[in-house]
């Protein structure tokens, strides 16, 4: 008991001590006026301005264009041979909710049981994650924190509904000032035939027949179906106000934003077939989808675009589905559905590749989408696709200044970001990486 | 778990005709171009290309001369002799092709888990000539990989290099001449820290303690054994009759040839300690330590590695997927080159492989190092740790004509690879793929037809239980043994993908 107790005192001192130590230097400075001024400016909202000026005060992009007059309170950063671009917006991860993968503990992003639509991203996310710095150090100054969607993790896998997700910038002292939109999108994963599974106590694989898989697949989205019907009823007697004559359903509280189509799905489907029945599923019911994953989107082009199902993209650096799939299937996937008119963005799907955003973006013009529609599928489109492109994505007057300053195109590797902004405030680019390789750069040449 | 995607990725919505998608995968692999490779022209000439020769700088607008499969010359100007072959490589970029120090692609299987000592199991004796990960690597430009036995065990199985001679049988992969090697492991994988399989009892070692006891107790007994053929061998040489050799002990044969220096040690690690207490294993029984991989902490002790004289293989950016890769920083590369450590960035994974070339690229972003430098770390770097940089690793005359072109910088996210050479033989060419795209498509959907037309005239195959052996056949890739032991880290993680793979026993990282 006794020893117990001091263990616990020890361990609250510890988490006392890492909470004060190192963290502070790596959050925002205090609010004030900026001016970057002589910076090349790719607002995404017209052409680049060259020799440009961005003003920023109170957390909002007060000015950008040329031959702007800088106040005399500003900060002024001469950027000149800099390039301004909107922040990097990644619109899949578990920011905040995983720290390290294999260590349950420190894992929230998956909640036990199949049917979660109450629990949501922001109610987990660790500010102090150090995952954070280290991938806005990447430019990255936005996130989608993503519960249950992420796939197996040590915890399980994310059930059927995963919960709510967030978005979130990647800066702030509390999830509060954090905080862009608390729900964001609702986390569905659609349901699989699968006629093969794993055994973990005989430890081995187990076929299935079809029809098994089949049925057990109808009944999964039977109770999906179940799900949308009584969300639908409660939330009608919601608005006619007789709600209070039902007990309390937190679960289909949660649901009634979907079903009144304000809070979009988002649909974890990979394989066309799954990806047609969760679009005709979400249509029939006049459910606003959002597809995620979508290796097998370009079978079903033409569906996405008519119903207008955007997708966010798993990451390119994956390999094929299918042994017989081209070896770039995934990497040309972009340029087609760019070519169809399918809406997309791309997204790590992940925290600690979070940083390789820009890499999987670049590997997408390389096999053939338009430098462009790469840029604006990592920030532009996911905010718009979330619906927070009156906020964010752009660089125009009255957005929230998340915006970063590069030394070259933002998507290549060798490019490194030389200023950060986040809610307007200069960001600082420290993190556990760059402090263990400055601490062990100085060791003294062992004996 | 794999086979079910497939099944479904035909999307046809009926078993039978999933069926017939399984078929046409076990066919098509082997119908691609790819797996004849063309009888090379004896000569080549690759010319009008930026040459990235990694040993004596860059050659703007350069050719390549290759007789034989060997690099014949290399100059800013070459005439093509009468029967060359001439690849004219405007405006593209040629280097070495790329050597993957730690890979698992061509393998039936990645690890014998079941004790903490395997070295009697042997990569060479489960070579998979048709696993399609062969192909997709060499379209990422690599030509020669370190095929490793996975990190269940404290020492593993035996490990060879191959080159990526798609097409060709089994037999033919093996790197000729390059000296086998063993793989070890340190840490949280050989004391299967991060899963269990329920109703089996712990294994021994579950410390770094134990990990430590189990390598130092296996070359005891190896050099007890070695002294044993060393007795027989004298007592024989001087004349003694009728004497019984020692029992063979196919478990402690390659550890003697680790004592002999005939095998190379790859040793998979994380943490500071644990490699400095394979250094001292190493030293206490005599042995040399090759290469350790991943070595993700690697910098916190990178004079040590330096005076040590072992090479250092390890990612470009993973880190935080477990405890031991939380203080793994994406400076490690250029860290440990400052301190003198011949390192090289590798893959341990099919998919990483194809961008090897954008990895090492990260070496220049996360502590500066130059274009040369990074260059090396996919190329020169594994060569040499490999033993084979007498034969590859640079363009220069008398080298193996292993070469990957690129349509740009190789060291960009924006670069493609165009074709991929092996002994002198484009065993990958870009245009060729595009262009026989269709064809197999067509192929395909022709099969599929021809099925459901057989299909509809016999409706009892219909049933669903007839197609279950079937199903289990093609089993050419089983993604439960491939991504063993603990969970991948992560890197693309999805719910369709991966959400049925369990936290399996077996591998990597």
């Amino acid at each position: 008991m006794k020893t117990s107790s001091i263990i616990r005192r020890i361990g609250l001192m510890l988490a006392a001590v890492c909470a004060l130590s190192g963290r502070a230097c790596a959050q925002s400075q205090p609010s004030a006026t900026y001016a970057l001024t002589h910076a090349k400016i790719f607002t995404l909202a017209g052409s680049a301005i060259e020799d440009g000026t961005l003003l920023i005060r109170d957390g909002k992009i007060a000015a950008v264009g040329v031959g702007i007059e800088v106040p005399a309170e500003a900060q002024v950063i001469d950027a000149k041979g800099l390039q301004v671009y909107p922040g990097i917006f990644d619109s899949i991860t578990q920011m905040g909710l995983r720290e390290i993968g294999a260590v349950s503990a420190t894992v929230d992003s998956t909640e036990t049981g199949n049917y979660n639509p109450d629990v949501v991203a922001a109610a987990a996310v660790s500010p102090s994650s150090e995952h954070i710095p280290v991938t806005r150090a990447a430019g990255i100054t936005e996130v989608l924190a993503v519960p249950g969607g992420g796939g197996f993790d040590s915890n399980g896998s994310g059930g059927v509904i995963g919960g709510q997700a967030s978005a979130i910038h990647l800066a702030g002292w509390t999830i509060d000032e954090m905080l862009i939109k608390k729900s964001a999108a609702m986390v569905l994963n659609w349901p699989e035939i699968e006629t093969h599974t794993f055994d973990l106590t005989t430890f081995s694989r187990k076929e299935k027949p079809f029809s098994e898989a089949k049925q057990e697949y109808d009944k999964q989205v039977n109770e999906i179906t179940d799900w949308v019907e009584r969300a639908r009823h409660y939330a009608l007697a919601m608005e006619k106000g007789s709600a209070a004559r039902y007990d309390r359903d937190l679960k289909l509280e949660a649901l009634a934003p979907v079903v009144r189509g304000e809070l979009p799905l988002l649909v974890f489907a990979d394989r066309s077939r799954e990806i047609r029945n969760a679009v005709e599923f979400c249509d029939k019911q006049g459910l606003r989808m959002i597809l995620a994953g979508g290796s097998e989107a370009y079978k079903v082009k033409d569906l996405l675009r008519s119903k207008s199902v955007p997708v966010i993209l798993r990451p390119l650096l994956t390999l094929p589905l299918d042994e017989d799939d081209s070896y770039d299937r995934l990497l040309s996937q972009p340029a087609e559905l760019a070519a169809a008119g399918v809406k997309f963005a791309f997204a790590s799907f992940d925290n600690s590749f979070a940083r390789r955003l820009g890499q999987n973006a670049a590997n997408a013009v390389a096999y053939g989408l338009p430098y462009d529609e790469a840029l604006k599928a990592v920030t532009l489109y996911p905010a718009r696709i979330f619906g927070l492109d009156g906020q964010i994505g752009t660089l125009e007057q009255g957005k929230i200044a998340n915006l970063i300053v590069t030394n070259g195109d933002p998507l290549e590797l060798t490019t490194d970001v030389m200023y950060l902004f986040i809610r307007g405030q200069r960001t600082s680019m420290d993190n556990r990486h760059l402090r263990l390789y400055e601490k062990y750069s100085k060791r003294p040449k062992a004996q | 778990m794999r086979i079910s995607k497939v099944l479904n990725a035909h999307g046809l919505g009926t078993l039978f005709l999933g069926l017939l998608g399984v078929l046409c995968l076990g066919y098509f692999p082997r119908s691609a171009s790819a797996a004849n490779p063309p009888d090379a022209a004896a000569v080549i000439l690759i010319r009008n290309a930026t040459i990235l020769t990694v040993s004596h700088g860059t050659i703007e607008r350069g050719s390549i001369l290759i007789k034989d499969g060997k690099i014949a010359e290399v100059s800013q100007s070459i005439n093509a002799p009468k029967d060359a072959q001439v690849i004219d490589a405007a405006g593209q970029f040629v280097m070495p092709g790329i050597i993957d120090c730690h890979s698992h692609i061509a393998a039936e299987s990645i690890n014998e888990g079941s004790v903490s000592v395997s070295s009697m199991v042997n990569m060479a004796e489960i070579l998979n000539p048709e696993d399609i990960d062969i192909y997709r690597d060499l379209a990422g430009g690599v030509t020669a990989a370190n095929i490793l036995h996975g990190s269940a065990n404290a020492i593993g199985g035996q490990t060879l290099v191959i080159k990526l001679r798609w097409g060709q049988p089994a037999a033919k992969l093996p790197f000729e001449g390059a000296l086998p090697g063993i793989k070890f492991a340190l840490g949280e994988n050989p004391k299967r820290s991060n899963f269990s399989i329920p109703g089996q009892p712990r294994r021994y070692p579950s410390t770094r303690m134990g990990v430590e006891e189990t390598i130092r107790s296996a070359f005891s007994e190896a050099r007890d054994y070695q002294k044993s053929w060393q007795d027989y061998g004298k007592r024989l040489a001087a004349g003694e009759k009728n004497l019984i050799p020692p029992r063979r002990d196919l478990r402690l044969e390659p550890l003697v040839e680790v004592l002999e220096g005939k095998r190379y040690v790859h040793s998979h690690c994380y943490r500071e300690d644990e490699i400095l207490m394979l250094l001292r294993v190493a030293k206490e029984f005599g042995f040399k330590v090759r290469t350790f991989q991943h070595v993700l902490e690697g910098y916190k002790v990178a004079d040590e590695l330096a005076t040590a004289g072992v090479g250092a293989s390890t990612f470009s950016d993973w880190w935080a997927y477990k405890v031991e890769a939380y203080d793994a920083i994406p400076y490690n590369a250029a860290l440990m080159t400052r301190r003198g450590v011949v390192v090289s960035i590798n893959s341990d994974d099919a998919e990483e492989a194809t961008h090897l070339n954008q990895e090492a690229a990260k070496s220049m972003k996360f502590g500066g190092l130059s274009h040369d430098e990074a260059l090396k770390m996919v190329t020169l770097n594994p060569a040499v740790q490999l033993g084979i940089d007498n034969r590859v690793g640079t363009i220069d005359v008398g080298k193996d004509a292993d070469l990957a072109i690129y349509n740009h910088d190789p060291l960009s996210a924006y670069a493609v690879v165009q074709k991929t050479l092996i002994d002198g033989r484009v065993y990958f060419d870009r245009q060729r793929d595009t262009a026989e795209h269709s064809e197999r498509e067509k192929e395909k959907k022709a099969l599929i037809d021809k099925f459901k037309k057989s299909a509809e005239k016999k409706p009892e195959d219909k049933k669903p239980d007839a197609t279950v052996p079937i199903l289990q056949k093609p089993a050419e890739k089983k993604p439960g043994e491939k991504k063993p032991e603990e969970k991948k880290p992560e890197k693309n993680p999805g719910p369709p993908l991966e959400s049925a793979a369990p936290v399996l026993p077996g591998g990597e990282r």
